[in-house]
């Protein structure tokens, strides 16, 4: 009846060509580092050791001497590959759980709600540490176990999303046509409790790199003297003192990162529910 | 009462579940679990060896020894820590106050922040909001560890302001809280932000203020509290977050506690304590969100009914 | 007492109001009647100075008691909000603080006016609701809206806003939400207050609804008042085409022809129904027994919880009867397997009463159509040219075909679910409170479609409703539920007529006429 319109979200004119203007370089350095930074990111030249931001080292050196320009560029492509692989991974097991429980049968959605009830009351960092502990550190180890600790929230979404569609009245509609279960399922379900969660990944995924960077920060991802984010701030933590540029710039790009894909992430949300409801 | 009942219920089924998964846990650790409960730098013979099987009963079937377990568990005894030689349930113990320290002052300064962000920006005009996304989008978006390290750069190294690291007194404890209480600052500002803003769009918000109420009377006296009901559902997320959060920020300050009693655990693959810390999270888990389920019935009348 | 002279309204460069003048005197009742998008609500709000902060407000006049309000600040405002005019909403449900008492909400409005002092604040709130005609108001006082019924909470709300006794109450839709019976409670208690003394600004949706309240109607429409008049002679003589438009779809003003009798194509024997709530059972459908004739149609006429979408969920086999059965066109349609139910689908389908919740809303008007042309088993060749067809038969263009169900309007949406009911070429249609979510004259083009189709196409309806006017308009028989069962059926005239349970006497009663009681 009434007139209440809801307000724009602010600043979305300008957000989203600044988010992808961020990420550009970022992938860029990910797909091809040689083309940003040609000098090996490992390479030590101790004469050279910690010396400030200026015009042959943009952001300065580490302890070893060597340039932290050319190891954020090159530490790009293992710490999105972290982020990435675990929430792909996440994304495809919350999948098929949460239709498993919604789709199969009372039976199954007992069993599936309960394991997923006791999962969600663990810290996630708590559940990655704990598969650590079981299969140790190294990167593989590191993408499951962020893996393992995503999973729950997704198949909990995928559940309730698909348990909505079920009883939504298209659904019915679609039966009263004469539609089988099986076209039900795959034209209707499927699409629609799959849809919102991929949306939703993307800012899932940001969420992923942190915790991929945060895990090789506390030593179990991509060990030095490999360029990881998260590695390199660890290795930085020493010299805060002195050298306040090592901690910066590779934290910098995380959350540069990471801000760009929630900008991008909640755009494609807006633009989905826009569309469907 | 039947409500209070299925939620006690449901509670142990979760504690349960816990337990049971840091056994699975431990069963799935390659190699056998003699050397997993001694750890790598032990020098036991192989008679202690033979002793502590015996003793931990790992001669005897699969289903017994778990049930052994589940009871030494529900007695409380937890184990002990291979690498410090005591009991598990002493060494939680011993680290749990820096921990709840750090937690709840990280708390306060969140739900702080998160209020006065979100009352004060809330249905305002463009520019104000726009400045209110930008900050929580921010604020979401770092990484503990790295606020840390700046925060450490900014205002121990540049700026001697508070003690550099591992200091347990009040002074040190701001910039660890305000480490781990900013992203969680910037979710609930969003959360209680947007809360607010459904509720002044309900016509209930404009018979309000049709009946004389000023704008701030709306948001404080009606508004506020649906806002708070939506902050409800963040529960198991904030708990989450405040404990995995500690193991991170305990690391950059150099604190002990918890989340550092655990890191060394994992490191060492110290089982019995990796094991202990799970039934705790789960633990304070349960005990907080039906805490908060009450409050929740207390706030919104109509999940009572 | 309130004068307003070339009101405007508008939200950046959209005018939602545009040179809208009236005047409301004490002890009178101006009914502004409009469908949505108007502007009828804004004017509205716009009288209480809470158009919203986008909004930019502007009048030539506008004066409340003597006083100019286009100069009042927001404390001034503040000062005749509640105490001097009284806005009454919508459905008390959302219209009162859905986490504080009933009790509570009306003491609000006694605190800020400083009407009575703590102390006697308890003591004012009991008056007041019993003055609106709540009984036992000690216990309803301390309950929240949502333990109250649709009624007694609207009462409520109406206490909450008498509170402070403002002169003037502008009542935006108050009887929306609520069925018919309570509807007409509703109105003859704000009858009252303005025989005693109140102005009263009434704004609706409804015209017949208004009518036996209203001294004078104001008709809007796009943002304008396209005719003004005393209710007797609007409603007798309207003079502009809108108007007449308006006027002319209120359904009720003429019943439905009888048709000719066919063979039983739907029989409900015996059925009843169970569902499990909180607090135990509750019988949503008791003993049922009706049939459908081909080419018929039987209108099923109940409030709101009386059952009957549970009666339209298990004709079309979309649910289990716990006893009793059903038979489509003489076969078993409940109780077998659905296996073989899914191949004799195509002979009953539904239109249903939220029509965008019934499509998926990820599909196009032209995958919609062309799913459910593809269960009838026509060639994918043929199906285009059938999609075409179908959108024909609806009166809709083809270049709807790319658009999702977001965007359209309501009726075309309605339209486009009667196609996919159509697409199977039925013989029987459930139309499940299909208009209800519409406005009056988009109404009445559904209904006009309705009646046409079944002319040309002999299929027979099985069509619910809450709303008496719409039965009457498509019915050939009627069937009254209450509680789950039915409590009368027979033909349509002779229950209009003659109604012999007391329920359905006092439905008709509380059914709104276009005859003003004042002038009658």
């Amino acid at each position: 009846m009434t007139a209440l319109t809801l307000t724009r979200a602010p600043g979305r004119r300008w957000s989203l060509p600044l988010a992808w203007a961020v990420l550009a370089p970022i992938l860029v350095a990910a797909a091809a580092p040689e083309l940003l930074a040609a000098v090996s990111p490992i390479a030590t030249d101790p004469v050279n050791a910690l010396l400030p931001p200026g015009a042959g080292h943009w952001f300065g050196t580490d302890q070893l001497g060597r340039d932290l320009f050319t190891r954020v560029v090159h530490g790009a492509r293992p710490s999105l590959l972290l982020g990435l692989g675990a929430t792909v991974l996440a994304v495809a097991a919350g999948a098929l759980l949460g239709l498993a429980a919604a789709l199969g049968g009372r039976a199954a959605d007992q069993v599936v709600t309960r394991v997923l009830d006791i999962l969600l009351s663990l810290p996630q960092l708590l559940l990655a540490l704990l598969v650590i502990t079981v299969l140790g550190g190294g990167v593989a180890n590191v993408v499951l176990a962020i893996a393992v600790a995503f999973t729950p929230g997704y198949a909990r979404i995928v559940r309730a999303e698909a348990l909505v569609v079920r009883r939504s009245g298209y659904v019915e509609a679609a039966k009263g046509l004469g539609l089988g279960r099986p076209a039900l399922i795959a034209r209707h379900i499927l699409p629609n409790a799959v849809g919102p969660l991929l949306v939703l990944a993307t800012v899932g995924f940001g969420t992923a790199l942190i915790a991929g960077s945060g895990l090789s920060f506390l030593g179990f991802g991509v060990q030095p003297p490999d360029p990881e984010w998260g590695a390199m701030l660890a290795e930085g933590r020493d010299f805060l003192a002195t050298a306040w540029w090592i901690g910066l710039f590779p934290g910098a790009a995380i959350t540069a990162t990471v801000i760009a894909v929630n900008v991008l992430g909640r755009a494609a949300q807006r633009r989905f529910t826009r569309r469907t409801s | 009462m039947r409500t209070l009942a299925k939620r006690v219920g449901a509670g142990l089924a979760v504690l349960y579940g816990a337990a049971t998964l840091a056994f699975v846990s431990l069963q799935l650790i390659p190699g056998d679990t003699v050397s997993t409960l001694l750890g790598p730098a032990t020098t036991a013979s192989a008679e202690v060896r033979a002793q502590i099987s015996a003793e931990l009963g790992l001669d005897q079937p699969p289903l017994t020894r778990y049930l052994a377990y589940l009871g030494r568990v529900v007695t409380g005894d937890l184990g002990s820590s291979y690498q410090l030689q005591r009991p598990v349930w002493q060494l939680i113990g011993d680290q749990l106050g820096p921990t709840v320290q750090l937690a709840a002052a990280a708390m306060a300064a969140a739900v702080l922040i998160a209020l006065v962000s979100a009352v004060a920006t809330a249905g305002r005009r463009r520019q104000v909001r726009a400045a209110a996304t930008a900050w929580e989008l921010v604020a979401v978006s770092l990484p503990s560890y790295w606020l840390g390290i700046l925060l450490l750069t900014a205002f121990s190294f540049q700026l001697p302001i508070f003690p550099v690291i591992g200091a347990q007194d009040l002074p040190a404890l701001v910039l660890p809280a305000l480490t781990l209480g900013l992203p969680i600052a910037g979710v609930l500002a969003q959360v209680l932000r947007e809360g607010l803003e459904a509720a002044l769009a309900q016509p209930f918000a404009v018979t309000a203020r049709a009946r004389g109420l000023s704008q701030t009377a709306v948001r404080l006296r009606h508004a506020l509290r649906h806002a708070a009901s939506s902050l409800a559902t963040l529960t198991g997320w904030l708990v989450g977050t405040l404990l995995g959060g500690a193991v991170l920020v305990e690391t950059v300050f150099g604190r002990s506690g918890i989340g550092a009693l655990t890191l060394q655990a994992v490191d060492n693959k110290d089982m019995p304590v990796v094991m202990g810390v799970v039934l705790l999270s789960a633990l304070v888990f349960v005990v907080i969100s039906n805490l908060v389920d009450l409050l929740y019935r207390v706030i919104d009348p109509r999940v009572r009914a | 007492m309130i004068q307003v002279d070339g009101l405007e309204v508008s939200f950046g460069a959209v005018p939602a109001v545009r040179d809208v003048s009236f005047r409301v005197a004490p002890g009178e009742c101006l009914a502004i009647v409009g469908e949505s998008g108007s502007g009828k609500s804004v004017t509205a709000r716009a009288l209480v100075g809470l158009a919203g902060d986008r909004a930019a407000v502007r009048a030539r006049a506008f004066t409340f008691e003597g006083e100019d309000l286009t100069a009042l600040t927001e404390t001034g405002w503040r000062a005749v909000r509640g105490r001097r005019i009284g806005l009454i909403l919508q459905d008390a449900l959302v219209s009162l603080d859905p986490l504080r008492t009933v009790g509570a909400e009306v003491a609000e409005t006694l605190r800020v006016h400083r009407i009575a002092d703590r102390a006697a604040r308890p003591d004012r709130v009991l008056s007041l609701l019993s003055e609106v005609g709540i009984p036992d108001p000690e216990r309803r006082a301390r309950q929240h809206p949502h333990e109250l019924s649709g009624g007694l909470r609207q009462r409520a709300l109406i206490a909450s806003v008498l509170a402070a006794g403002p002169s003037l109450l502008v009542a935006d839709e108050p009887t929306t939400a609520l069925d018919a019976t309570i509807q007409a409670q509703i109105l003859d208690l704000l009858g009252r207050l303005r025989d005693s003394g109140s102005g009263l600004l009434l704004i609706s949706h409804d015209l017949a609804a208004v009518a036996r309240l209203a001294d004078r109607i104001a008709v809007m429409h796009e943002g304008r008042i396209v005719e003004e008049g005393p209710a007797a002679e609007l409603l007798a003589g309207p003079r502009h085409p809108y108007t007449r438009a308006l006027l002319a779809a209120v359904p009720g003003a003429r019943a439905k022809a009888p048709g000719e009798r066919g063979p039983v194509l739907l029989s409900v024997a015996g059925v009843s129904r169970r569902f499990r709530t909180p607090d135990g059972h509750q019988q949503a459908v008791d003993d049922v027994s009706f049939e459908l004739r081909e080419g018929e149609t039987l209108g099923l006429v109940g409030e709101s919880g009386s059952g009957k979408t549970t009666v339209a969920r298990i004709a079309l086999g979309l649910l289990e009867p716990d006893a009793g059965r059903v038979l489509l066109g003489g076969e078993p349609w409940s109780g077998v397997p659905e296996r073989d139910r899914r191949a004799r689908r195509r002979r009953i389908q539904a239109v249903y009463q939220d029509p965008l919740g019934s499509f998926d809303p990820r599909h196009t008007v032209g995958r919609i159509l062309g799913q459910a042309v593809a269960l009838t088993g026509l060639p994918r060749r043929a199906r285009p040219a059938r999609v075409a067809e179908l959108l024909d038969q609806v009166g809709l263009s083809a270049t709807l075909l790319g658009r999702r169900p977001l965007e359209m309007s309501g009726g075309q949406r309605q339209r486009v679910a009667i196609a996919r009911a159509l697409a199977a070429r039925p013989d029987v249609i459930v139309c499940d409170e299909p208009v209800s979510a519409l406005d009056v004259s988009i109404q009445a083009q559904i209904l006009d479609l309705l009646a046409a189709l079944q002319r040309d196409l002999g299929v027979a309806m099985l069509f619910i409703s809450h709303d008496l006017g719409v039965i009457r308009h498509v019915s050939d028989r009627i069937a009254v539920m209450k509680d789950g069962r039915i409590v009368e059926s027979g033909d349509a005239a002779e229950v209009f007529e003659s109604p012999a349970h007391p329920y359905t006497k006092e439905l008709l009663a509380a059914v709104p006429t276009l005859t003003p009681e004042r002038s009658a």
